[in-house]
Order: structure tokens, then C-alpha cells, then sequence
């Protein structure tokens, strides 16, 4: 599913190899990424979008293998929140990806075949230096803005904390400063789906010729019941039954929100790698900002000249408020220039890809304030 | 900084008579930090025309949220609670406006502006002006004011002062009154100190600029 994925692709780390926090060196390194709207004569107008867990460079278009919309097109395109006539939208399949950039489904350049787990484990800070040197590449030495939800918002902070000159504007939405024990127990479970398939061949299914379909699946459905509340369930499934009149008093999908995990679950592997899954899952149980600063989260973000603008969403129960609150607080600590946002929603963590007019709202009044003072015209 | 409705020369557009005298009291170009900003009228003014790195803490959300579309840096938290995150002497100014009456701890509250900041702005309802004694001296019902309350249940004031009480809890707290300004029952400022003996019994606000006693004087 990887090389004919169209959009831009890139070969970086050729001449200096990418050094990974596991301490291998890997290069050179495809990136794919997806570009919208002009870069400016100043340069100054580059918004980097970092996705999510299972997201990919395709923000703002059809999506080449699902032929559903741009995962963010409520909010990335021309008079949109993200106005493609204002800024220059970048986003790139992140390292370890399944959509075009380097990961353990692309062959070792040892041997020519699929890395498979022969992949180093990567990490959210090696995802963002291989951002770096992308962003080197395209030319943009500071970025006007870094967003992005859930994992994507850890890239944000990691981009805030690692480069803060290269950031002016910095907006993590339903983030956190760290993966916590009960999320780090859920990529466990996925895991261990994806592990126990037969067809899974120990991570070599690739060149065996399978696919952990089923493990995969299983990982999504468990995941997907994280990204949403127990109101929004019952909201839009209640103990509603699917196409029957009556309980099958058996183990078929009875009840419509079986049917619909199923059909997240059986839709999730036509577009994603099993592997990919496991080593982009490992990268998010990882991150511990405050680990690299004496545990002292404020220490990562001292003498910071980054606007922050932070969300969260109150039926968020994956990365809830008090996350965000953690990162605030921290930041206040240094003094920080922050605002924070707690949208109120019952559509759980997904709902930053969802239509909530007030996040839209306060989200465009933040991005007019920054531009505003990094001199960007108006809208 | 850049600051587009300054630089083009227009005119400030008008503000609440309180928030313009505080605006006054504030130096361009400085650090502040709004506690109960609301809506940001102030935090806008500031930043618009005057030049000001403004932070705010606003209690409500939809406050928060108002500010926060209007591309103010504002964070949602309570100003009991959520000021000791922040460093000492961090900004140049604190602004207290219309929020001392509904804190729970009024004077740890000031104690702490004052680590954080060099300058505080205290704005407050007195609760000595005249109506009020005679509301409660002759018809023996409390004051019911600010906000959208109409009972005395639904107010938010929880520490109400007068001009008097809080001069006091200035010298108690060894601060420098830079600047006491009074809202007359008409709504003309005036210096405290030019009333005389009838400030407490005239003023419909209290508008006070502190300054560390270990801080310059401008």
C-alpha cells in the first residue's frame, strides 16, 4: 500500500544520518508529506500540522486509499480556520507511518526487504526532528504556527520544547505532557491484539505473505471506544439493535454499536500497517516531556517566547482537561505567554476533528492575535 | 510587538469609566496581568492601544472564550487558587478589577499580586458610599450590587470593603499607594485624598495603584 501513494515525497537524512533517541542511526529517510496554500516572500506564514496516532499528511483532500475527505477539512482550506489563502499549510506522514514516509513497512536498505521489527523503536522527539529537517528543506526557518490533536499535540509541545526559536505560535489540542499510565495500558491492549494474530508471523507477515487483519482490527475497536464518550455512545447508538427485530441470542453484532466497532475495525486495515500501529503507539507511551527536565515539567519550557494556546474538550476522558491544566500551569511557572480552552462537548476525544463551532471559533480569534503580532496580513 | 490599530493612529474607542482610569494608571509597553478579566474589554484596550504584553485569568468559560476569539491571551482559572503557579515580580503590573469583593481570600489574594507583579490595580465597589449606609441604616436591606444579581443571594460579593477598610489592609500590608482614585456618586473621578473626611461616604469605587515597598518608584 506504500510506494504508489501520490503527493509529495522527499529524501532527507542522506548525507547525515537521522541519530534516533535509541541511540541507531537511520538514513537516509523518505517523508511524505502534502502542502496547501503559498509560502510567503517572508516566510512567515507556514503552519505545520501534526497528525494524530493514525492520521496522515492528508489534511485537506480526498484521501488517496479511502476516498473520504481530508481528515481535517472542516477546518484546513481556502476562508477555513486554517485559511489556505493566508498561510502555507504543511503536514507530513510522520517516521514509523504507513503513508509514504519511512517506516517498518519500507525496506531496509540492508537487505531489501520490509524492515518489519528490525524498525528501531522511535520516539515523538525523532518524528519531530525528521519535521525539522523537512522544514529545513522547504525552506522555512520559523514556523508561524504548530498544531495538531492528541498525539499530534504532544509534536506541538515537543516542537515548543526542542526548537522554541523555530515556533511562534504553538497550539496543542486534547494533548499532554505525557502519556498516561491508564493510555499507555490501552496502546497495551491494541498491541497485544495485533501480537496474538497467527497472521501477525512476528512481525515479519509482510514477507510471509499475510496480514493480522483481525489483531488490527480488534487494536482499532478497543482505541475507538477511547476516542469517545460514554454520552456519544449512547447518543448515537443507545441499545439500538442493527437490522433485526429482535436478540439473535448468539454472537453476531446484535446491537448497532457492535456493528459499527466492526465495520471502524475491518475499514482501519485497508489503510493501516499492523506494525506501524505497534511502533507509533510505543512512540506516544514514551513521551514524558518532564523526564528530560529533572521531572519538572516548567524546566522545559523556561525563557519560552512561544504563544501557547492550548484545548481540551470536557467529555475528553483519553487526554482530559486536567492535562492541558498541567501544561498551563507549567507554563505559567515561566511566566509563558498562554491561553486555554476547554471546549464543552460530549463527543470525547475525536472532537477536535469534529464540527465544534466554538473551538472553531476561539481557534481562529487565537490564530488572528498571533498573526496580528507576527505581522501577518489580515484575513 | 507589532500593533496595527495603534500604529494606524486611531482613536481608542470608548471603555467602561473604571477600566479607562486603570488603563491610565498602566505604562506602555509593560507586562500585566488581568485576574477576573471577563470579557477583556481592559486586556483588549491594553493591547490595542497601549502597546501591553496582557495576560488574563477569568473564572467563567464562556469569558475565557470570548477572550480568547478575540486573540487575547487569557487561561481559565481562579484567582484564589491558580496564582501561585507563577514566578515572582513576572509582570510589571496586576490588575484586580471589580473581582476583590468575590474572592475568599481577599488579602492573601493582594499578598500574592504583589510577589507577582511590581504594580497592583485595585478596583472595588464601596460598600461605605452613602446610598448603601442608607439602604441598610433605614430600610435594613443589604447592598445588592455588581453583576446581573437582583437578591442578596445571588450576589457574587462574598468580602465586601469600604474605601476606609481598604487603606487600612494597605498599611497592613506595607505597600505603597501610588494613586487612590475615587468614582463619585455622579461618576466623576477625583484623587481620594481631595475629598477629605467624606471619600469613604462619596465614592461609588475605589481605583488604587499599590507599589512594593522594595520596588522603584517610576
Amino acid at each position: 500500500m506504500q510506494a504508489d501513494i501520490p503527493g509529495n515525497h522527499v529524501r532527507l537524512a542522506a548525507d547525515e544520518p537521522l541519530r534516533l533517541d535509541c541511540g541507531v542511526e537511520l538514513g537516509p529517510v523518505t517523508v511524505a508529506y502534502r502542502t496547501y496554500g503559498t509560502l510567503n516572500a517572508e516566510r512567515s506564514n507556514a503552519i505545520l500540522v501534526c497528525h494524530a496516532l493514525t492520521g496522515d499528511q492528508f489534511v485537506a483532500e480526498t484521501h488517496p486509499v479511502t476516498g473520504k475527505p481530508g481528515w481535517w477539512d472542516l477546518l484546513v482550506g481556502p476562508g477555513k480556520v486554517l485559511d489556505t489563502e493566508r498561510y502555507f499549510i504543511v503536514c507530513s506522514n510522520v517516521l514509523g507511518g504507513c503513508m509514504g514516509t519511512t517506516g517498518p513497512m519500507s525496506p531496509d536498505p540492508e537487505t531489501g526487504e520490509p524492515y518489519g521489527l528490525d524498525f528501531p523503536v522511535i520516539t515523538v522527539s525523532d518524528m519531530v526532528n525528521l519535521q525539522a529537517l523537512l522544514l529545513d528543506r522547504l525552506g522555512i526557518d520559523q514556523l508561524f504556527c504548530v498544531i495538531g490533536g492528541s498525539m499530534g499535540g504532544m509534536q506541538v509541545l515537543e516542537w515548543a520544547v526542542r526548537y522554541p526559536e523555530r515556533v511562534f505560535a504553538a497550539v496543542p489540542i486534547a494533548a499532554a505532557a505525557r502519556h498516561s499510565s491508564q493510555n499507555i495500558a490501552f496502546n497495551e491492549v491494541g498491541r497485544q491484539a495485533i501480537m496474538a494474530d497467527p497472521d501477525w508471523c512476528h512481525g515479519d507477515y509482510l514477507r510471509q505473505g499475510s496480514m493480522p487483519t483481525r489483531g488490527l482490527a480488534v487494536a482499532r475497536m478497543a482505541a475507538h471506544i477511547t476516542y469517545l464518550s460514554d454520552s456519544a455512545l449512547h447518543r448515537k447508538f443507545g441499545r439500538r439493535l442493527q437490522g433485526r427485530d429482535a436478540l439473535s441470542f448468539g454472537f453476531d453484532a446484535d446491537f448497532q454499536v457492535e456493528s459499527y466497532l466492526r465495520h471502524q475495525g475491518s475499514s482501519f486495515v485497508e489503510r493501516f500497517d499492523a506494525n506501524s500501529y505497534l511502533y507509533i503507539t510505543r512512540a506516544m507511551d514514551y513521551f514524558d516531556i518532564a523526564s528530560e527536565h529533572d521531572g519538572v515539567l516548567a524546566r522545559a519550557f523556561s525563557g519560552t517566547s512561544v504563544r501557547f494556546c492550548l484545548f481540551s474538550f470536557t467529555s475528553d476522558w483519553l487526554f482530559p482537561t486536567i492535562e492541558s491544566r498541567e501544561v498551563v500551569r507549567a507554563l505559567n511557572a515561566v511566566a509563558a505567554n498562554v491561553s486555554f480552552v476547554e471546549v464543552e462537548t460530549d463527543k470525547g476525544h475525536d472532537a477536535f476533528l469534529l464540527d465544534e463551532p466554538e473551538f472553531a471559533t476561539t481557534l481562529r480569534g487565537f490564530l488572528d492575535g498571533a498573526g496580528q503580532h507576527r505581522g501577518l496580513a489580515g484575513p | 510587538m507589532t500593533d496595527g490599530a495603534a500604529r494606524s493612529g486611531a482613536p481608542a474607542p470608548a471603555i467602561r469609566r473604571d477600566l479607562q482610569i486603570i488603563a491610565d494608571m498602566i505604562g506602555p509597553g509593560s507586562r500585566v496581568l488581568d485576574i477576573g478579566c471577563g470579557d477583556g474589554a481592559l486586556l483588549y484596550h491594553l493591547v490595542n492601544f497601549k502597546d501591553v504584553d496582557a495576560r488574563g485569568i477569568e473564572l467563567s468559560q464562556d469569558g475565557v472564550n470570548s477572550c480568547v476569539s478575540r486573540g487575547l491571551s487569557v487561561i481559565q482559572g481562579d484567582a484564589d487558587k491558580d496564582l501561585a503557579d507563577y514566578p515572582p515580580a513576572a509582570f510589571d503590573y496586576a490588575v484586580l478589577s471589580q473581582t476583590l469583593q468575590a474572592t475568599r481570600a481577599p488579602r492573601d489574594l493582594l499578598a500574592q499580586l504583589l510577589r507577582i507583579a511590581t504594580r497592583v490595580v485595585v478596583s472595588f465597589t464601596n460598600f461605605g458610599q452613602l446610598g448603601i449606609r442608607w439602604r441598610l441604616a433605614w430600610e435594613g436591606r443589604m447592598p445588592v450590587i455588581g453583576g446581573a444579581a437582583e437578591r442578596w443571594y445571588d450576589t457574587e460579593n462574598i468580602h465586601l470593603c469600604t474605601i476606609r477598610d481598604f487603606q487600612e489592609l494597605c498599611q497592613d500590608l506595607d505597600v505603597v499607594v501610588e494613586r487612590a482614585v475615587s468614582l463619585d456618586l455622579s461618576g466623576r473621578a477625583r484623587a481620594i485624598a481631595r475629598f477629605g473626611p467624606f471619600a469613604n461616604l462619596r465614592s461609588r469605587q475605589g481605583i488604587f495603584l499599590l507599589r512594593r515597598q522594595d520596588a522603584p518608584a517610576a
